[in-house]
């Protein structure tokens, strides 16, 4: 059974006057513990495609089955739940909350979506602190970290709950050369220890060439059938 | 809980000169309230104090009808023996009383054997009198304050007349009464002392024994128009008024008409619509205090949500129940309440605190030499804390809600 699941899915924003169909009837499924990249140019459709397989948004028409619930029929507050008990973000732009440390960022999850005892709670901050080596920094706010540093403690804060799914949009696009290849370097790594599956966008293509299964969005299509990227070794 | 607190304040931190300048707000007018209240009750305690105990009593009995026409001193008013008899059996019964006076009020003429005007003349028991209104002594500002009040052939007289007349402690005068029957009598007297003046009829007020205002009217029974009462605790006036009103209902004439009648000091004295003044005064502040803190705290509310959209489509995005964002939020405006009104509360505490250490005398119409006291009860201070912290989540929870019910998509993309 695949973990993500799309069938003819649409969607249709309304501008004023003007309908917008930024996704026309996609089918893909993403199996677990995939390292999945959708790639395309800016209003491609990778996006919206992404806040829907999130649960942010609603698809117009098709079927859209995620970790076998079929989402579209969750309301706000189920939505919310669902998004808590199976799914961790990356965003572009680190979205840290700017009042808490690292660690209280990475315990946030746990403590205001999910209610881990404090024990336990300590005992996974840790190990994430490690694995994604921000173990020195946890006690620093985002002002006092560096862009791939906050996108670290992002991973790690993506990760805390134990998420089957973590959804990244452009997680590198505001980072240098370097630490965007660390950060999917990172985020790999976890895939192989936590078995976690992580969907990113992007349209840079020598991130693309990270990914181990592709798919191509152009005007809200997808272009051709998922294949694996061809490899880059640019980045060495 | 706490942790949605922690998070609260951490915000409130972060907007460091917001916080601080809507919390200055909240405390100046918590303080603002407070001390209205303080020195405003001061005032009014002083005051009433001045009344009840040093005039009126707490509550007065008459018969019906008496007070409609007390600046005629009607004697036809007067309550017989047996009355007094079954209003005593009333009054001793009742726990919350402390002391009552029975008074002989009628209206004579006052001579210093060249000059001659009217006066209220009070026939009391010097003792009860003196127990009932504890401050008359104070009220002298001629003659001895030390007791008894008075001996049978000395009179007090209000200082209107001793300036008037030109008469002073020690001299020999003359008051002429018309009984009930229509028949004058006169009868010397040496003035004891001389009273400060006070607003009102109680301006005319003389006081002379009981007993020699009954000879001076020839009356022969025990006969008393008024009975001034005093409470062991003024707070329990409202009660006891009611107990008495109660109790007295069924005492009725032949016709079946009630033949009593209980008034307050407030509905005795011109002073009560002063103190509705302040009562009135006292909730255009409160209500000034609750605008302010609705708009300081909503208009920072409004900002924090404003500013912090990315933020609320962040945590939305990760799972953050709508319910638990807008606990956050209530939790801001709940902090700034809280903080708002504890330190409003330190600072007016502290004022009074002050104002008391460096006793402000003033004067009020004829009375010198008053003490301001300041004070604020546990009571009000709940109220006002109160009344700030609620207004603080009520400004609150619209910000709240819409945090809460924001879509993340769009919160996401806001720039």
């Amino acid at each position: 059974m695949s973990l993500v699941r799309a069938e003819k899915l649409v969607k249709t924003y309304r501008s004023g006057e003007v309908e917008v169909q930024a996704v026309r009837g996609v089918d893909f499924a993403i199996e677990a513990r995939s390292f999945v990249a959708f790639v395309g140019p800016s209003g491609s459709g990778k996006t919206t495609l992404l806040n829907m397989i999130g649960c942010l948004d609603h698809p117009t028409s098709g079927k859209l089955t995620v970790v076998d619930t079929d989402v579209a029929s969750l309301d706000r507050r189920a939505a919310a739940n669902f998004r808590g008990r199976h799914m961790g973000f990356i965003f572009q732009d680190f979205n840290l909350i700017p009042v808490l440390s690292a660690y209280e960022n990475i315990e946030y999850p746990l403590i205001m979506v999910q209610n881990w005892p404090e024990q336990k709670r300590r005992a996974q901050i840790t190990r994430l602190l490690e694995a994604v080596g921000m173990a020195a920094q946890a006690g620093k706010r985002p002002d006092q970290l560096s862009g791939g540093q906050k996108q670290r403690v992002a991973v790690a804060r993506a990760l805390a709950t134990n998420a089957k799914l973590v959804l990244a949009d452009e997680p590198t696009a505001n980072l240098d050369h370097d630490s965007a290849y660390q950060v999917l370097g990172l985020m790999k790594k976890m895939r192989d220890e936590l078995g976690t599956t992580f969907l990113f966008s992007t349209h840079d293509p020598k991130i693309m060439a990270e990914a181990e299964v592709l798919f191509t969005l152009e005007d809200g299509r997808m272009r051709a059938p998922a294949v694996a990227p061809a490899p880059v070794a640019a980045h060495a | 809980m706490l942790n949605v607190l922690k998070i609260a304040f951490r915000n409130l931190v972060r907007y460091g000169r917001r916080t601080l300048l809507t919390s200055s707000l909240i405390t100046l007018g918590v303080v603002a309230v407070l001390l209205f209240v303080g020195v405003s009750g001061s005032f009014k305690a002083l005051m009433i104090g001045q009344f009840t105990d040093g005039m009126l009593g707490n509550l007065e009995v008459h018969r019906k009808g008496y007070v409609a026409s007390i600046d005629n001193s009607p004697l036809n008013l007067n309550m017989q023996p047996a009355l007094v008899k079954k209003v005593e059996q009333v009054l001793d019964k009742v726990p919350e009383i402390d002391i009552y006076s029975e008074r002989l009020k009628f209206g004579a003429m006052f001579s210093n054997f060249t000059e001659t005007t009217s006066i209220r003349v009070n026939g009391v028991d010097p003792a009860r009198e003196a127990a009932t209104v504890p401050l008359m002594p104070t009220r002298l500002i001629a003659g001895s304050k030390a007791p008894p009040l008075l001996k049978p052939g000395e009179i007090l007289i209000p200082s209107l007349l001793a300036q008037g007349l030109k008469v002073k402690v020690g001299d020999t005068v003359v008051l002429v009464a018309t009984n009930l029957q229509g028949s004058m009598n006169g009868k010397t007297f040496v003035v004891r002392g001389v009273l400060e003046g006070a607003s009102g009829p109680s301006g005319r007020d003389g006081y002379i024994d009981i007993n020699d205002a009954r000879s001076l009217l020839r009356i022969t029974q025990p006969e008393v128009n008024e009975i001034a009462i005093r409470l062991k605790n003024p707070a329990q006036l409202a009660r006891v008024d009611a107990q008495l009103k109660r109790a007295f209902a069924g005492t009725v004439n032949q016709q079946g008409k009630p033949m009593l009648e209980v008034h307050t000091w407030a509905e005795l004295s011109p002073f009560s619509s002063v103190v509705n003044m302040i009562d009135l005064l006292t909730i255009f502040i409160k209500i000034m205090l609750v605008s302010i803190v609705l708009i300081s705290v909503l208009n920072v509310m409004i900002m924090a949500v404003y500013e912090r959209i990315r933020e609320i489509g962040t945590i939305s995005a990760i799972g953050t129940p709508p319910g638990r964002i807008m606990a956050i939020f209530l939790s801001e405006g709940l902090l700034l309440g809280v903080g708002g009104a504890l330190l409003g509360t330190a600072v007016s505490v502290a004022v009074i605190w002050a104002l008391n250490a460096h006793k402000i005398v003033f004067n009020f119409a004829r009375t010198q030499g008053l003490v301001l006291a300041p004070s604020v009860g546990v009571a009000d201070v709940a109220t006002i804390a109160g009344l700030v912290v609620v207004m603080a989540l009520l400004a609150s929870l619209q910000p709240a809600w819409k945090a809460s019910r924001m879509d993340p998509v769009r919160a996401l993309g806001h720039v």
